[in-house]
């Protein structure tokens, strides 16, 4: 254990630079989120993951945000067990009927503010999916949406893009403290 | 084969239906089948509701010995079939679940509780008379657990992770697991209805999607399924194509797995390092074929994009990363006492039940099941190539563990295998004039065997039904973690992965 963990110390960080934000994002972001929240949150938030039904192929690119090399924690943003403990609801899938009463129970839980992601094509309108008797359709449909990061499913970069417009402050806040 | 001839002699083989053989049988040799299941001759493969021009059943079935497929069928005029589930357990599920969606009751069945159907449908039996929901419904009945302070765990669905929904009631007598029991659905997307009547292409969108960690694998096994019951056959180069993806594929999921159990016993430095290898198989995947999971890649006729000039380079370079860092992580793993002492012992299932159940992938072989779909009744490309299938007999976290390891290096050998003998040529067929027919496609994915059935009716899917290699696993979980602390839960579930997308469909 000791070679590796020397070898990571001489080899440096995997991690890459940060990418920019996505453009789209942060319009998105800047007509959603309240710059009184956005003050109040300051700039560590915390993530509560929520698959609402899903195929778990986002679940695997979310899963990527934490490896070495997008290194999701750098910028301040974590994944947490509780919806308690959470700023952001990350959520993934077309929302299923199954899952429609625990996604609101959950958005019920988060204190506010809060806000709410979408991730995944499924998650806009149900994608593929819409149209099922067991799906209600894109989150949007069960809870208040403030920010959609589409793809199927999309990768860690966009992710990170997505997520780093929310760090970013709705009007004019520099991205350059990144 | 003396049982495949038995049916012979008493069903009605139903022509268009490849590669094996589809026979309608009577109430009586179904019955007979039932027995042969819980005698071990024959080892359930599937067993699913059809709603076509009369309402059936079907059921796969494979033998251990000679792994002769064969698909029987059951006409149900007046809505119900002998339970299978009476006499073979691995079967209660499935049973349940052709109840909820199709309305058919399983005569004789020792549960009868919905599958699958949780209660918030606007209609009951969707896929069958599809009638509106009742107003009200009798709650769900976990079953009963005896004696002294007990106590129970209700999980999920929404867990504390990056984890897909599902629902686990435990309960413990101080730290000891006494039951588990699982309530799956809570991802049920309606897969099976979307298919019927979808055309080819959407369809296979759809099954790209039923589990997308498997997405190759579920491309590959529905493509193989509708070439069968169209009577095609993918170019070579397809295959070839095809099973370099799907070796990606187990080598991405299978260094996720090592890295994550391991981090469920908190052992972090594993998980980093798996993670980074990870992230190199996903780099080269896109580097390849221009999408990290692969999705949609895989197309009835062949495949949808050649493999890129980069890609090749990228994928020789992931695999030297991985060759020179593994061996260091392997030895990590098998030098640190106390993460063993997390795996070794823990979450056993023993050899009889992953017969009994058909144990796909690496939960059967971790568990002595010698069954790997490559190898037998395989399909190409892998009879042209080199690669040994790992058996071990623990059963246990750390065995599962272990499979897993063994089938990374077999990965490795075989994408190697796959660029070095790749001949050039044509990538996709036109799936031609046949417009119908029926077909079964049986293949490894890292999890274990994906099966697709499929019946094309008027160039359009008309049936298509997808089971996961979960189904088969998941009740094993629920044994593996009897009499295990309830801090072990998450490491034994991760050694199965099992996919809740897969399984609820």
């Amino acid at each position: 254990m000791r070679r590796i963990l020397l070898e990571g110390l001489a080899r440096g960080p995997l991690t890459e630079s940060a990418p920019l934000p996505d453009d789209a994002a942060l319009a998105e972001v800047a007509a959603s989120v309240e710059r009184a929240a956005r003050r109040r949150l300051g700039r560590s938030l915390s993530i509560r993951e929520v698959d609402a039904g899903s195929c778990n192929g986002c679940e695997l690119e979310i899963h990527a945000l934490n490896n070495a090399f997008y290194d999701l924690e750098r910028f301040g943003l974590r994944f947490v067990a509780s919806p308690r403990h959470a700023d952001i609801l990350l959520v993934t899938g077309p929302v299923t009927r199954n899952m429609r009463q625990a996604l609101e129970r959950t958005y019920n839980a988060t204190p506010d503010p809060k806000w709410v992601v979408a991730v995944g094509a499924c998650s806009v309108d149900g994608g593929l999916f819409a149209g099922s008797y067991a799906v209600v359709g894109g989150v949007n449909a069960v809870v208040p949406v403030d920010l959609h990061i589409p793809g199927c499913p999309p990768s860690p970069l966009q992710l990170l893009k997505g997520l780093l417009a929310l760090l970013n402050a709705p009007s004019g806040a520099s991205s350059q403290s990144l | 084969m003396a049982l495949l001839s038995d049916i012979n002699l008493q069903g009605r083989p139903v022509e268009g239906h490849r590669p094996w053989p589809r026979l309608v049988v009577t109430s009586e040799v179904w019955r007979h089948l039932a027995n042969e299941l819980a005698t071990g001759r024959v080892t359930l493969l599937g067993l699913w509701g059809d709603a076509g021009a009369s309402c059936s059943v079907h059921m796969a079935l494979i033998e251990p010995h000679t792994n002769d497929i064969a698909v029987v069928s059951l006409e149900c005029p007046d809505q119900t079939f002998p339970s299978v589930g009476a006499f073979h357990l691995p079967a209660v599920r499935l049973e349940r679940a052709i109840a909820s969606l199709y309305g058919l009751e399983p005569i004789g069945a020792p549960d009868t509780r919905p599958w699958l159907d949780l209660g918030f449908w606007d209609v009951q039996h969707p896929l069958g008379a599809r009638t509106p929901a009742p107003d009200t419904r009798a709650p769900y009945e976990f079953l009963p657990v005896e004696g002294e302070n007990l106590h129970q765990i209700p999980v999920g669905p929404v867990h504390a992770g990056i984890i897909e929904p599902g629902h686990f009631r435990f309960t413990a007598g101080g730290e000891t697991v006494v039951r588990l029991e699982q309530r799956l659905g809570y991802a049920h997307k309606g897969i099976k209805s979307l298919m019927a009547g979808a055309t080819i292409e959407r369809a296979c969108q759809l099954a790209a999607r039923t589990s997308g960690d498997s997405t190759v694998a579920y491309g590959i096994a529905f493509a193989r399924a509708v070439e069968a019951a169209l009577n095609i056959e993918a170019p070579l180069r397809a295959h070839y194509l095809r099973a370099l993806m799907a070796e990606l594929e187990r080598l991405a999921n299978h260094l996720g797995d090592i890295g994550a159990i391991c981090n469920d016993a908190s052992f972090a430095l594993m998980h980093t390092h798996c993670g980074i290898l990870r992230e190199y198989v996903l780099r080269a995947a896109n580097a390849a074929f221009g999408h990290r999971l692969m999705m949609d890649q895989v197309l009835p006729g062949g495949v949808a994009n050649d493999l890129k000039p980069e890609g090749v380079i990228q994928i020789r370079e992931a695999i030297q990363r991985i060759r020179g860092r593994l061996p260091r992580l392997i030895e990590l793993y098998d030098n640190t006492a106390s993460l063993l002492d997390r795996t070794v012992g823990t979450g056993i299932v023993g050899p009889d039940l992953a017969r009994q159940f058909g144990a796909p992938g690496y939960v059967g072989r971790a568990s002595a099941r010698n069954f790997d779909a490559r190898k037998a009744p395989g399909y190409p490309p892998y009879d042209k190539l080199e690669f040994t299938v790992l058996v071990l007999t623990a059963g246990d976290v750390d065995a599962r563990v272990w499979v897993r390891i063994r089938e990374v290096e077999q990965s490795l050998l075989l994408v190697e295998q796959i660029l070095d003998r790749m001949l050039e040529g044509p990538i996709a067929k036109r799936l031609g004039s046949a417009t119908a027919g029926e077909g079964l496609g049986l293949v490894e994915g890292f999890r274990g065997d994906v099966l697709v059935w499929v019946r094309i009716d008027g160039g359009r899917v008309a049936h298509c039904h997808l089971r996961d290699p979960s189904w088969f696993q998941w009740p094993l979980l629920e044994a593996a973690i009897e009499g295990n602390i309830v801090a072990d839960f998450p490491l034994c579930n991760k050694s199965f992965n099992c996919s809740y997308s897969g399984h609820d469909l």
